[in-house]
C-alpha cells in the first residue's frame, strides 16, 4: 500500500492549543498527480498543509494525534531531520513572498542552507528551477536585481522556482494565484500540469473553478473534517455527501 | 456670550503660553551650544586635534584624549553591541512572552535607570579593584558597555521585530534552521536599525563622564594598551573647567565634545529616516 | 545539526541574561562595599546625621539627601511646566512638518553631554544668580534650572507617547460636544494620558537625582542643610563625585554607602514608572 501513495494521512487530528483544527482525517494521496483540498474558508485546509511540512512546529502550542506518511516514513518521528522533510515538501504561500534579495539569491536560499556553494554548480540549479517554473525567459538578464521588482504573477512564480530548486518530491501549494490576475493565474496552472509529471502536487484552490480545472483528486473539507474524496470529476459531478453537493453547487461558499 | 468668550480667552492664553515655552526650550538650547561653539571654534586648529595636552592641559591639543576616547568607545561596543543584539535575538527569536523573557525585560528597563555615578562605583569596585585591571581604558570601556546594553536592545529588539513574519516562515519552509533564518534574513533586515543603535550608544560613550573618570583614570599621556589609563574628552574639558585650568583650552574641548557628539546624532536621525522610510 | 541547534540557543539564553546579571552585580557590589559602614555607624545616624566631616569620622548625609530633594523639586518645577508644553505643542498645536524638527531637536538636548550643560551653567548662570540674586551663585537654584532642561526630553518624548496611544476618539468625541481645542486637552486628553506623563515625569525625576557632574560644576561644595535656594549645597551624587577621587578606608565606603542610598531611591522610582507604564496600556 505505501508504494501506492505518495502520502498517507492516518486518523490525524490537529490542536491549535485546546481548538480543535482537524477532526480525525484520513486519506491517501497517490503521487505524480495533482490533489486539490478545497471548502470554504477556516475548514483546516492551511493546517492540513502545514502539518504536512510541519510548518506548524514553529507555533506554540500546538498539539497532534495521528500519523501523517510520506513514503511510509512517519513524519513526526522525532528522530525525523526537519530541514531533509522541508526539502522534500516544499511549500508555495498564498502571498507572493519573494526575500528581500536579488532573484538569484532568492532560488539559491534554498540549496546553499544545506551548504551547496560551488558558483557553476549554483548557476545550473538556478536556471534550472526558473525553467521549470516558466520564469527563465523573463528573468534571465537581471538575475541581479532585486526579487521585489518583479510583478504579482512573476513572484509567485519566484517562489514555485525557489522550492523546486530544493528538487523536492511533493509541492504544497495555498492558494498559490490568490491577488493575481487571469493571465498569471492561467500561466501558473499550466505550469502546474507541467510540472506535476515529476511532483505531487497538493493544491488549495483559489475557488472551486479552479479545482476542477487543474486537479486529479479532490477532497472536500469542512470545519476541519474530511467529508469526502474522491476523483475530480466524481466529486464535483456525482458527490456522494450532501454537504459536498451544496458547497459544489454554490449553495453556501 | 460672555461665558463663551472666556474659553476662548484661555485658550488663547494657553496657545500663547505653550508656544512661548516650546521657543523658549529650543532657544535656550540653542543659546548653550552657540555659546561654547563660538568661543572654541576659534580654538580648534589642525594642531589641536593632532597635538596632546601639554602643561596640565593649558597648551597643546587634545590629541590623547580623543584616542582614548575612541579606543574606550570602541571597546564598550565591541563587548556590548554582540551581548546586546543577542539578547534581543533570543527574546524576539527564541522565546515567546513569559516570566522568563519578563524579568529579561524588567533587569533591562532596570538597568536603564541606573546612574551614571553608581555604574563608577560598581566600575571602580569590581574593574579596577577586584579584577585588578586599575584604571584602565579596558575597565572604563567594560562599565560603559554595561550601560549601553539597554540602548542597544531595545533598538535591535525595535528591529527585529519590524522584518515581517513571512520571511522567516519561507526560510523554514525552504529547510533552514532558527539560527539559519536569524542570520540570513532577520539580521540583515535588521541591520540599519541595529546600527543606530550603535551609533546613539557611541554617542552617548563619548559625552559619558561620570562612570569613566572613576574607571579609567585621567592620566593625559598616550595610551599605549588597553591597560593603560586615559583621559576622555569628556572627562579633561570637566577637568579643565572645574579646575579653571585654561577656559581657551576648556572652550575648544567643549566645542570638539558637541560636534562629534553633534554630526553621531544627525547621522543617527539621517539612518532613523532613511531606514523608516525604506521600511514603508 | 539540531545539536549545533540546541547549543546555539542555550548560548544566547546565557546573553540574554547578561543584564539581570550586570545589575546583580552592581547591586551586590555597592551593598558589599557601603553596607559595613552602614552598621559601623549605625543606620540611624548615618542617614540623620547631618554632619558630614569624613576626618572627624562623622558620615551622617542627611543634608545631602535634603539638598537632593530640592534641587529635584525645583527641577520638576521648571521641567513640568515647561515639558508638558513642548509636549503639547507637538501633538496638538502644531502640523506634523514641525515635529520632524522639533522631535530630533529634543532628541538632540538629550544627546548634549550633561558636562556641557554644567560649564554653560558655569559660566552664564551662576555669574547671573550670584549678580541678581545674591548668594555665591553656585546655587540650588543653578542646579535646578540647569537640572530641569536636562529632564526635558524624557518627559516630552514619554509624555508624548502617552497621548499618542490615545484612541482618537477621546479627541473627536469631546470635540463633537463643543469644547474647544484647548478645553478637550485640558480636560479630556491630559486627564486620559495621566499616568503616562506621570510615569514620564517619574523617570524625569529618576534622572534628576541621578544627575552627578553638571551639578558638581554649579552646586557648589556646601556640605551643610540648605536654608534656600540660593545655598550651595552638595547631593547624594556630588557626594560620590567630588570625594571618590581621594576617599580611603571608611570614607570611601561611606561613599559606597551613599551609593546605596541613591540606588535604593532611583529603583524605587524606575519601578514605579515601569509600573505606571505598563498600567497604562489599558
Amino acid at each position: 500500500m505505501s508504494h501506492e501513495s505518495k502520502i498517507i494521512i492516518k486518523d490525524f487530528s490537529f490542536y491549535y492549543a485546546s481548538v480543535q483544527a482537524l477532526q480525525n482525517i484520513n486519506f491517501n494521496i497517490p503521487p505524480k498527480e495533482i490533489f486539490t483540498v478545497f471548502g470554504p474558508a477556516r475548514s483546516g485546509k492551511t493546517t492540513l498543509l502545514k502539518s504536512m511540512n510541519r510548518l506548524t512546529d514553529l507555533t506554540f502550542g500546538t498539539r497532534y494525534t495521528g500519523a501523517i506518511f510520506l513514503d511510509g516514513m512517519d513524519i513526526y518521528d522525532p528522530k525525523v531531520d526537519l530541514t531533509q522533510l522541508r526539502r522534500r515538501i516544499g511549500m508555495v504561500f498564498d502571498l507572493p513572498t519573494p526575500l528581500p534579495m536579488s532573484i538569484f539569491d532568492n532560488i539559491a536560499y534554498g540549496p546553499k542552507l544545506s551548504g551547496t556553494n560551488r558558483r557553476n554548480r549554483m548557476d545550473e540549479i538556478v536556471e534550472k528551477a526558473l525553467r521549470s517554473a516558466v520564469l527563465w525567459e523573463e528573468v534571465k538578464d537581471r538575475l541581479h536585481t532585486s526579487a521585489l521588482r518583479l510583478s504579482g504573477g512573476q513572484q509567485q512564480r519566484l517562489c514555485i522556482a525557489r522550492v523546486l530548486a530544493l528538487e523536492p518530491e511533493v509541492l504544497l501549494l495555498d492558494e498559490p494565484c490568490s491577488g493575481l490576475d487571469p493571465i498569471s493565474t492561467a500561466s501558473i496552472e499550466e505550469t502546474l500540469f507541467k510540472l506535476k509529471k515529476d511532483y505531487t502536487i497538493i493544491l488549495v484552490p483559489h475557488n472551486i473553478q479552479q479545482a476542477s480545472r487543474v486537479a486529479d483528486r479532490a477532497g472536500f473539507f469542512l470545519n476541519g473534517e474530511l467529508v469526502e474524496e474522491g476523483p475530480v470529476y466524481q466529486i464535483f459531478t456525482k458527490p456522494k455527501d450532501k454537504r459536498t453537493e451544496d458547497y459544489v453547487t454554490g449553495r453556501f461558499g | 456670550m460672555i461665558i463663551n468668550r472666556t474659553r476662548y480667552l484661555t485658550q488663547g492664553v494657553a496657545k500663547i503660553l505653550i508656544w512661548l515655552g516650546a521657543l523658549l526650550t529650543i532657544g535656550v538650547m540653542l543659546l548653550i551650544l552657540f555659546q561654547i561653539l563660538k568661543e572654541g571654534l576659534p580654538v580648534l586648529h589642525l594642531h589641536f586635534f593632532l597635538e596632546s595636552p601639554k602643561e596640565m592641559g593649558r597648551e597643546g591639543g587634545i590629541l590623547s584624549t580623543i584616542v582614548g576616547t575612541a579606543v574606550l568607545t570602541v571597546v564598550a561596543i565591541v563587548v556590548g553591541a554582540p551581548l546586546g543584539v543577542g539578547t534581543a535575538i533570543f527574546l524576539r527569536e527564541y522565546t515567546r512572552e513569559s516570566k522568563m523573557s519578563r524579568m529579561i525585560r524588567f533587569g533591562t528597563d532596570c538597568l536603564a535607570g541606573v546612574p551614571s555615578i553608581i555604574f563608577g562605583l560598581f566600575g571602580f569596585v569590581f574593574f579596577v579593584i577586584k579584577l585588578n585591571m586599575g584604571w584602565s581604558i579596558l575597565s572604563g570601556g567594560l562599565t560603559v558597555a554595561a550601560m549601553i546594553l539597554p540602548t542597544i536592545i531595545s533598538t535591535a529588539e525595535e528591529s527585529i521585530k519590524a522584518i515581517p513574519y513571512s520571511y522567516r516562515e519561507v526560510s523554514h519552509s525552504l529547510g533552514g534552521t532558527k539560527w539559519q533564518t536569524v542570520t540570513r534574513v532577520v539580521l540583515p533586515g535588521a541591520l540599519p536599525g541595529i546600527f543606530t543603535g550603535i551609533l546613539l550608544s557611541v554617542g552617548r560613550s563619548i559625552g559619558e563622564t561620570a562612570a569613566v573618570i572613576l574607571t579609567a583614570g585621567s592620566s593625559l599621556v598616550m595610551p599605549t594598551s588597553l591597560f593603560s589609563p586615559v583621559r576622555t574628552m569628556s572627562v579633561h574639558f570637566y577637568i579643565l573647567a572645574r579646575e579653571g585650568i585654561s577656559m581657551e583650552m576648556a572652550y575648544g574641548t567643549g566645542a570638539a565634545l558637541i560636534l562629534f557628539v553633534l554630526i553621531i546624532n544627525v547621522m543617527a536621525q539621517w539612518l532613523i529616516n532613511r531606514y523608516i522610510r525604506h521600511r514603508t | 545539526m539540531q545539536l549545533q541547534g540546541k547549543i546555539i540557543e542555550k548560548i544566547l539564553l546565557l546573553i540574554a541574561f547578561s543584564s539581570i546579571f550586570i545589575l546583580a552585580l552592581i547591586t551586590f557590589f555597592i551593598f558589599e562595599e557601603g553596607i559595613p559602614l552602614v552598621w559601623k555607624v549605625g543606620s540611624k545616624a548615618f542617614l540623620f546625621g547631618d554632619k558630614w566631616i569624613p576626618s572627624k569620622a562623622l558620615f551622617g548625609i542627611f543634608p545631602m539627601i535634603v539638598s537632593s530633594f530640592w534641587v529635584t523639586c525645583g527641577a520638576l518645577l521648571l521641567g513640568i511646566p515647561l515639558g508638558l508644553a513642548c509636549t503639547i505643542f507637538l501633538s496638538e498645536l502644531t502640523p506634523p512638518s514641525v515635529g520632524t524638527l522639533f522631535r530630533p531637536a529634543i532628541q538632540l538636548l538629550a544627546a548634549i553631554p550633561s558636562v556641557i550643560y554644567g560649564f554653560w551653567g558655569l559660566i552664564v548662570l551662576v555669574p547671573l544668580i550670584r549678580n541678581h540674586l545674591g548668594g555665591p551663585g553656585l546655587s540650588i537654584l543653578a542646579g535646578s534650572l540647569v537640572l530641569g532642561f536636562m529632564t526635558l526630553p524624557t518627559i516630552i518624548t514619554i509624555s508624548e507617547d502617552a497621548l499618542k496611544a490615545l484612541p482618537s476618539s477621546y479627541k473627536a468625541g469631546a470635540l463633537a460636544l463643543g469644547a474647544t481645542h484647548w478645553q478637550t486637552i485640558w480636560r479630556v486628553l491630559l486627564p486620559a494620558a495621566r499616568s503616562g506623563i506621570v510615569a514620564s515625569v517619574i523617570l524625569g525625576m529618576g534622572r534628576a537625582i541621578g544627575e552627578t557632574m553638571a551639578m558638581i560644576m554649579i552646586l557648589g561644595n556646601a556640605v551643610k542643610m540648605p536654608t534656600s535656594f540660593l545655598d550651595s549645597a552638595r547631593t547624594l551624587t556630588t557626594n560620590i563625585g567630588i570625594e571618590m577621587g581621594y576617599a580611603s578606608g571608611d570614607h570611601r565606603q561611606a561613599l559606597f554607602a551613599t551609593g546605596i542610598v541613591l540606588f535604593f531611591i532611583i529603583m524605587v522610582l524606575n519601578t514605579l514608572a515601569i509600573f505606571l507604564s505598563k498600567r497604562r496600556v489599558r
